[in-house]
């Protein structure tokens, strides 16, 4: 008896847990969010950020988008070879990259490098009494730290997104014209007859709102760590697992919304 | 000059959990004179600044700032009395994205009181009233001597130009010298505001210099206050045994055996 009132009450407790946690997270991403809408605005914290989450990511990015391309054209003309490869190649990368493995590679590789710097820096910032030093100085922290955080992740994924949909597209095509030997005109052809602003529009979408994610877990994360340079590390773990399963989570949860009739 | 203090804590009460920090304080400082407060590690001390500068809500308990409330204002006029107040951390709290000359310059920024373009030449003041040259302006916190971090912590708080500031332990880890230099500079920096300050200290000879008043500090109550000079030969039992530093007495360290 005792057993069983013992495992409810863990389940209990683990499910309040939650839910207070989903409170401050989201009581958290309204303050940042509202901070945008009132003065005054720190340009110069935005375009850091937009430079650390966009600009210093596009080399990973490109290289993860050159890639996914070309193993899309190489894994599909072996499952496709049986019906009509050569425009079922073209079809498959130009659809799967730009509506699903665009957003959630940048996504993913974004969560990794700049989730997991920001946790750190505003962790540290936590720890060392910075955040209560910029209180002191007039300063609002969220303000001054999230706001610019999460707007530039809103802006820059797309942006990332849209550089990693064109050489997506461009690494299935080598593959496709200089391994497989396709033709390239007609390869090209198919590309753009497959290309439907509809896919491109709904991966920039899910690119904003991952980009928001990586943002908002980075901050929460390390705006809320404490106890020293543990604490930082946690942060910093939390941080990158949270955005990186909240990205899968909402990429279904987008594509419902999208495609689903 | 009226008697009322500049700043006036009653029955001050903070606790973490159930781990009671702050037990009701009551403490007074006039205004244009330093006080110093000691204690024992983890007595709390740098709780109560941040509870009189607003980072910690305490739980009860009331803090008057030229007779107002703090507690009681809503959250413009708590920004508002936060302008006035100069605070130097323990361990410095530079920010270290951004170089020196920005660190001082921070708060004239964001209360925009100066241009950005005039920030630099003021912060370089500022920088000479603490004896640090221009160029360490360029620098980066990582790149000081923990002094010079101080230093540079010190002329950030004053940079504004605030009436109260307050030093949380401003000499702890710094050599003979340069904590007298410090304690020097705090004097002066405070005679030249007229501000009122509030400086924690674990250094008794830095007390005695930086202090017109002290207070003793101990399980989140002010068990001792007198004037600074006093320190050595308080007459309290446990102000003698913190300030000559004796392991008998009336506080016994809760170590595990
Ligand atoms: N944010 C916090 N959450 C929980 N406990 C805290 C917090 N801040 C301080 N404490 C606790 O309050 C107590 C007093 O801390 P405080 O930093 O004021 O000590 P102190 O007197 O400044 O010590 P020291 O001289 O070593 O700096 C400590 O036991 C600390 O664990
Ligand atoms: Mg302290």
């Amino acid at each position: 008896m005792n057993a069983v009132l013992d495992f409810i009450a863990t389940v209990g407790r683990a499910v309040l847990g939650a839910c207070r946690a989903t409170g401050h997270l989201t009581l958290f991403a309204l303050e940042g969010l509202s901070h945008l809408f009132r003065p005054p605005f720190y340009l110069r914290a935005f375009l850091r950020a937009m430079l650390e989450i966009g600009f210093l990511s596009l080399p990973v990015v490109a290289l993860t988008a050159v890639f996914t391309g070309m193993v899309l054209a190489l894994q599909s003309s072996t499952g496709l070879a049986r019906f009509s490869a050569e425009s079922g190649v073209a079809n498959l990368v130009v659809l799967s990259v730009t509506r699903e493995l665009g957003p959630v590679m940048a996504g993913l590789m974004v969560a990794g490098r700049v989730g997991a710097a920001m946790a750190a820096e505003i962790g540290t910032m936590r720890v060392t009494d910075q955040i209560d030093a910029l209180t002191t100085l007039s300063t609002n922290p969220m303000k001054y730290l999230v706001a610019p955080r999460l707007l530039a992740g809103l802006i820059a994924l797309p942006l990332l997104v849209l550089v990693a949909d064109i050489l997506g597209v461009l690494g299935g095509f080598i593959i496709s014209t200089l391994k497989l030997g396709y033709n390239t005109g007609i390869y090209l052809n198919n590309t753009i007859n497959f290309l439907q602003t509809e896919d491109v529009v709904s991966g920039l979408v899910k690119a904003a709102m991952f980009g928001f994610l990586v943002s908002l877990m980075g901050c929460y994360h390390g705006y809320n760590s404490k106890g020293g340079a543990q604490g930082v590390g946690a942060a910093t773990t939390s941080a990158v697992v949270a955005a990186s399963v909240l990205i899968l989570a909402f990429d279904y949860v987008l594509t419902e919304l999208f495609f689903a009739r | 000059m009226s008697a009322q203090p500049k700043i006036r804590l009653r029955g001050l009460t903070k606790a973490f959990g159930d781990k009671v920090v702050l037990d009701g304080i009551d403490l007074d400082v006039m205004a244009g004179t330093s006080m110093v407060v000691i204690g024992g590690s983890g007595s709390g001390k740098s709780v109560l600044l941040k509870c009189i500068l607003g980072l910690i809500e305490p739980d009860a308990g009331s803090i008057e700032i030229d007779g107002k409330n703090i507690l009681a204002l809503d959250r413009a006029g708590r920004e508002e009395a936060r302008k006035h107040i100069g605070m130097l951390f323990q361990n410095g709290a530079l920010f270290d994205s951004l170089p020196v000359w920005e660190n001082v310059a921070f708060g004239l920024l964001a209360q925009k009181k100066v241009e950005r373009r005039a920030a630099r030449a003021i912060a370089a003041g500022v920088l000479a009233q603490v004896g640090l040259a221009d160029s360490v302006g360029d620098l980066w916190p990582s790149e000081l001597s923990g002094g010079m971090q101080k230093r540079v912590g010190l002329a950030r708080a004053i940079a504004a130009q605030p009436d109260v500031l307050f030093f949380d332990e401003p000499t702890t880890g710094l050599d003979p010298i340069m904590g007298a230099v410090i304690d020097g500079l705090i004097v002066d920096c405070v005679k030249k505001l007229g501000s009122t300050a509030i400086a924690i200290t674990h250094d008794m000879a830095s007390a005695k210099r930086i202090g017109d008043r002290a207070a003793m500090l101990f399980k989140g109550r002010i068990v001792w206050q007198g004037a600074a000079s006093e320190l050595m030969d308080s007459g309290n039992a446990m102000v003698d045994q913190f300030t000559h530093g004796r392991r008998e007495g009336p506080i016994q360290m809760e170590l595990r055996k």
